[in-house]
């Protein structure tokens, strides 16, 4: 099966890892202990959506280039929809 | 035939110019070469082969393929030796041996056929009812006696003394199997210029048409094949892999295959492989695997002798061998009449035909004016205990007994789908060939000839070739259907003869999954009981649960579920076949990773000469690193370890950290990076210091510690723990590129480009201003404890130097280029040699760290807190980091948690070892009474007794508690005392020389 990397074009699924759902970390909080800023982490860290189709992934080009990806996958059929570098949101900012 | 036995004198695709030798249960017997162990036996008169799984009935070759669940044998001997190989798929080869399985003392006198009288004992489910009381009963009684009775052969037991291989192959279209399907794909495909991969499971290709009397475009079909495959050969677009299964698929047109490259000869020659794991990626792919013929179940339907119609065509035309000297044969097939065919052309007169249908059927009219037919009819029972003798043919009129020692049977085909549906596809009932055909199969994969249901010849030829054409079509290559070789047109009719159970069938003995020793009265057993649905009859029965996965079981199985419940068989439900296929050898597998290939191996720059000193190695993760330094005077490796300690507590040592894994932080951003990353304040560590560090995991654990080396405002060296060095690396880019991509950092791991020794002990300063080039001066006051430099040493070798401890003593550790390690150690030694220096290898360093108190893998195992190590005061709460807001969680910071502490035996020669349990003295140890565990222990030359670090129930609070170190595996329990984890020097003096 291969993976397009946005840098090394199209490699073996071998060379990458995955790390589950791409969830944002909850963004700063101002009181670190307060329950809200726990209740936040909670669901990022422990709360995982599991669909039957389009689901959001990071995918780490271990064997590769070492980039981090955002994959979007089906897990229906186990196709690659889309491939692409976490920081291309941040260029294009 | 000749002599004794059943081989025909002329005919078959065997050499009869070479002779082959061969054992079975210890007697020597011939073949021919291109015979089959199973031909071969079948030529010279064996006809029980084996003793079934549980009533150990004898039972003889059902079939000649890989669907074979009788005739299994272990194959080969000494460390060669492997159990449950299919006698019909392995090619004879001179001084094969082989044995029979599951049979004692005897295969003719069998103690254990006995468990035929138990058979009520032994129906479905027979081990969820009997064995349930008393529970004690299983190991010592049941257990053994089971394994005994039901074991299949045995494994070697000893190393596989031969090697695999694995390799990649590429194709546009990739065909399974060289039947006349699959051979007229290829000739198709390859014609057209696509990449072809033809895979058989075969030693040649040819498929059913090497079994065949038929006549393709006026020559016998074996001739057509050679003609085929001189073309398909000629084509360097063409590769051809037969003795190949292909086993298994996956996505993206994935295929995984095995070929035997070495199993038809008597041992691999030298640098040969014994099977090669092939990884086949396809844009298409044709499955023309053909078909399975179904037995028939009736009353004692399993008698040596009672086998596949055509099986008895493939031993009579390929092997030329008859399998009785007068077969009846029993078919519901218009198929089971061209068997009749060929035998009468082979000059063996049938018994008797026997077809459930009422008319004979078309074009077979010659057979049925040469041979004794009994339509409308059906075989009811069956004598001859160790071989078939006579069959009893119930017809309208009457019951009649007819003299056979041989009975071919033909129920029907089921097309060999089982790849296609390793997705999950589920097949479709056919209503036109009563069974069930691929459905939803894998994208790029397309069935052909019987694969695809269909059954006649002609037809056949023209389904290979036209999914060969819709695949050029997918591929964008342009031909045209070939012309399709002219063959005879012939029917290919067939009516599905179900058993039809009933409670009548209590103690008939009608067996649906040989392999298994399924009858149909577990099936009404199950039924009854309630286990209706087909997942839940497979698993209460075992039906289709052996080594051949049901081919020749599963439909009759469902066939007389669905006649129990009333409803169509589609209705009933059909299994899925996993991968593999067939079963595959792990070797293969595995290929050559194993033993020393079994993963990378990592040497450090200082290895060479470690290995020079003689020092064992130790596995950390990919890494060898040396554990200790022995010399002769030392009477055992402790006292090894032991002499390095108190070399370095007392003068100076040296070893190798190498292994350390070391990342390079470079940016404007690179402090507000590990304030992020880790829970301490990097921000805070000043250029040309160094500081220790934490990091925690979101969820707020501990996932690892270290030392960080500031060398300039953007620019800090991270040393992180050697097993954990590639995750933690991982989740450092993971923040990076994640978490906080607008920072300007740059992450690089540099583990491997620097040998890294740390110099120990008090003399260490000298020896190390013995190294640097001027003008660094080693002092306390110029390079105290936490400094870190880039320095050169010894004449101009770039260096890094920090002034680091994990021993407690005073110390150093340097970094220079990995290429200089080697020279660097010498030189230590040398430099070292008049303060009394040693090396020392890693054991000793565990000692000084856990006389230290200094956490590791033991400690930092993902379930601990930076509070149960004792670390809070190095966590800055003012900030956001990685697991900040989760570590403060109450259920992580309760003082109940186990905690870090040391445990000292109060008798300093009583031995306390890792992974023993704390209990209280006086209290039954037990789940509840359990206060923590021992997570490293040693023997302390500095203390002069065993000392240990645990993580117990509110730790630090029971400092001076006598509690008990429970270790029933081991040595027992021993009275000890609960300490600081700090054994040496608590406030860090030693450091500061």
């Amino acid at each position: 099966m291969l993976i397009k990397c946005p840098y090394c074009g199209p490699r073996d699924l071998a060379e990458f890892s995955v790390a589950g759902e791409a969830k944002e970390r909850p963004k700063f909080v101002a009181d670190f202990d307060s329950p809200q800023a726990q209740t936040l982490f909670v669901d990022a860290v422990y709360f995982r959506d599991n669909p039957a189709g389009l689901h959001k992934e990071h995918w780490f080009h271990a064997a590769g280039c070492q980039a981090w990806l955002v994959v979007t996958r089906d897990t229906q059929t186990h196709a690659f929809v889309n491939v692409e570098l976490t920081r291309d949101e941040e260029r294009l900012s | 035939m000749s002599g004794g036995g059943f081989r025909l004198k002329v005919g078959g695709l065997i050499d009869r110019t070479r002779r082959v030798e061969f054992k079975f249960d210890g007697e020597t017997y011939q073949g021919y070469a291109g015979d089959s162990l199973a031909s071969a036996l079948l030529a010279n008169g064996i006809r029980v082969v084996g003793r079934s799984f549980k009533y150990h009935r004898p039972r003889g070759v059902l079939s000649a393929g890989s669907e074979e669940p009788n005739a299994l044998v272990e194959l080969r001997t000494g460390n060669r030796r492997e159990p449950n190989v299919k006698a019909t798929t392995v090619e004879l080869y001179p001084g094969l041996q082989a044995s029979s399985q599951n049979r004692w003392p005897s295969l003719a006198f069998d103690v254990q056929a006995l468990n035929g009288l138990l058979k009520p004992v032994f129906a479905a489910g027979f081990y969820y009812k009997t064995f349930m009381w008393p529970a004690s009963f299983w190991e010592k009684v049941y257990e053994p006696v089971i394994r005994r009775a039901a074991g299949l052969g045995r494994a070697s037991g000893s190393d596989d003394p031969d090697h695999y291989e694995r390799n990649n192959a590429h194709c546009d279209l990739l065909i399974i199997g060289a039947g006349p399907a699959g051979l007229m794909a290829a000739l198709l495909a390859g014609r057209a210029g696509a990449k072809v991969i033809l895979a058989d499971s075969d030693c040649q290709v040819g498929g059913q048409l090497l079994s065949t009397t038929e006549i393709i475009d006026g020559k016998p079909a074996a001739q057509w094949v050679d003609s085929v495959l001189l073309e398909l050969a000629a084509m360097s677009n063409v590769r051809i892999l037969t003795r190949t299964n292909v086993v298994s698929a996956y996505d993206d047109g994935v295929y995984a295959a095995v070929e035997r490259v070495a199993d038809h000869l008597p041992e691999p020659p030298p640098y040969v492989p014994r099977q090669r794991f092939w990884r086949i990626v396809c844009r298409r792919a044709i499955l023309a695997a053909g078909a399975t013929e179904r037995p028939i179940a009736f009353p004692n339907n399993d008698r040596p002798g009672i086998m596949l119609s055509t099986a008895v065509r493939t031993y009579l035309n390929r092997f030329g061998v008859a399998v009785g000297r007068r077969p009846a044969i029993y078919t519901a097939t218009d198929d089971g009449w061209q068997t009749a065919r060929d035998l009468i052309k082979a000059g063996i007169l049938p018994a008797m035909i026997i077809d459930p249908r009422p008319k004979a059927p078309i074009g077979f009219e010659d057979v049925a004016a040469s041979a004794p037919v009994s339509l409308g009819s059906r075989v009811v029972d069956t004598k001859g205990r160790m071989g078939l003798t006579t069959i009893a043919v119930k017809s309208a009129k009457d019951t009649r007994v007819v003299f056979a020692d041989a009975l071919a049977v033909s129920g029907g085909f089921n097309p060999a789908i089982q790849l296609a549906s390793h997705f999950g596809g589920r097949p479709k009932w056919s209503h036109t060939i009563h069974s069930f055909l691929a459905a939803n199969t894998i994208a790029g994969l397309e069935c052909a000839g019987a694969a695809a249901g269909v059954y006649c010849l002609a037809e056949v030829l023209r389904s290979g070739a036209e999914s060969a054409l819709a695949a050029m079509e997918a591929l964008g290559l342009s031909t045209k259907l070939t012309e399709i070789p002219f063959v005879r047109r012939t029917v290919c009719e067939s009516k599905p003869v179900w058993w039809q159970a009933s409670e009548a069938d209590h103690g008939a003995k009608v067996f649906i999954d040989f392999q298994h020793d399924v009858t149909a009265s577990d099936i009404v057993l199950a039924h009854r009981e309630g286990y209706r649905s087909v997942e839940h009859l497979k698993r209460y029965t075992t039906l289709g649960m052996a080594t051949d996965q049901g081919r020749t079981s599963n439909l009759d199985g469902l066939a007389i579920m669905a006649s129990l419940t009333g409803r169509t068989i589609p209705e009933t439900g059909v299994t899925l076949s996993r991968p593999p296929t067939v079963p595959v050898a792990l070797g293969a597998v595995a290929g050559s990773h194993k033993g020393d290939a079994f993963r990378p191996v990592r040497e450090t720059p200082i290895h060479a000469y470690a290995l020079s000193r003689g020092a064992p190695f130790v596995d950390v993760g990919q890494w060898k690193r040396p554990q200790y330094f022995p010399i002769s005077e030392d009477a055992d490796l402790k006292a090894t370890a032991a002499r390095e300690v108190k070399t370095v507590r007392s003068q100076v040592g040296v070893t190798d950290v190498s292994t350390l894994g070391k990342v390079e932080v470079e940016g404007p951003d690179a402090a507000n990076f590990l304030d992020r990353v880790c829970a301490i304040k990097a921000s805070s560590i000043k250029v040309g210091r160094c500081g220790y560090f934490a990091m925690l995991r979101e969820d707020g654990f501990l996932k690892d510690d270290g030392m960080m080396a500031r060398f300039t405002e953007d620019r800090y060296l991270v040393y992180v723990s050697t097993a954990h060095a590639a995750a933690v690396y991982r989740h450092m880019q993971f923040c990076r590129q994640i978490l906080w991509p607008e920072l300007d950092v740059n992450l690089v791991a540099v583990t491997d480009g620097w040998a890294q020794l740390a110099i120990a002990g008090p003399q260490s300063p000298r020896v190390v201003q013995e190294l640097v080039d001027p003008p660094v001066i080693i002092s306390r006051e110029k390079f105290p404890p936490l400094t870190a430099a880039e320095i050169t040493v010894c004449n101009g070798v770039t260096a890094r130097l920090c002034a680091l401890s994990f021993s407690g003593e005073r110390s150093f550790e340097l970094a220079v280029p990995a290429g200089f390690g080697e020279a660097l150690v010498r030189r230590v030694m040398e430099i070292g040699a008049p303060y009394g220096i040693v090396t020392y290898g890693s054991e000793a360093m565990g000692v000084m760290r856990i006389e230290k108190g200094h956490p590791a893998g033991g400690e930092i195992n993902g379930q601990t807190t930076a509070f149960d190590l004792g670390m809070m005061r190095a966590l800055a709460k003012d900030k956001d980091h990685v697991g900040r807001v989760l570590s403060m969680r109450p259920a992580l910071v309760d003082p109940k948690r186990a905690r870090l502490v040391g445990v000292k035996p109060r008798d300093p020669n009583n031995r306390i070892h890792g992974g023993a349990h704390i209990v209280l003295p006086d209290v039954k140890p037990s789940a509840d009474s359990d206060l923590g565990w021992v997570s490293s222990a040693c023997y302390s030359p500095t203390l002069s007794s065993w000392i240990g670090l645990a993580l117990v129930s509110g730790g630090p609070e029971r400092v001076g508690e006598t509690v008990v170190v429970h270790d029933p595996l081991r040595g027992g329990d021993v009275q000890a005392e609960i300490v600081p984890a700090c054994f040496v020097d608590p406030k860090s003096e030693r450091t500061r020389v």
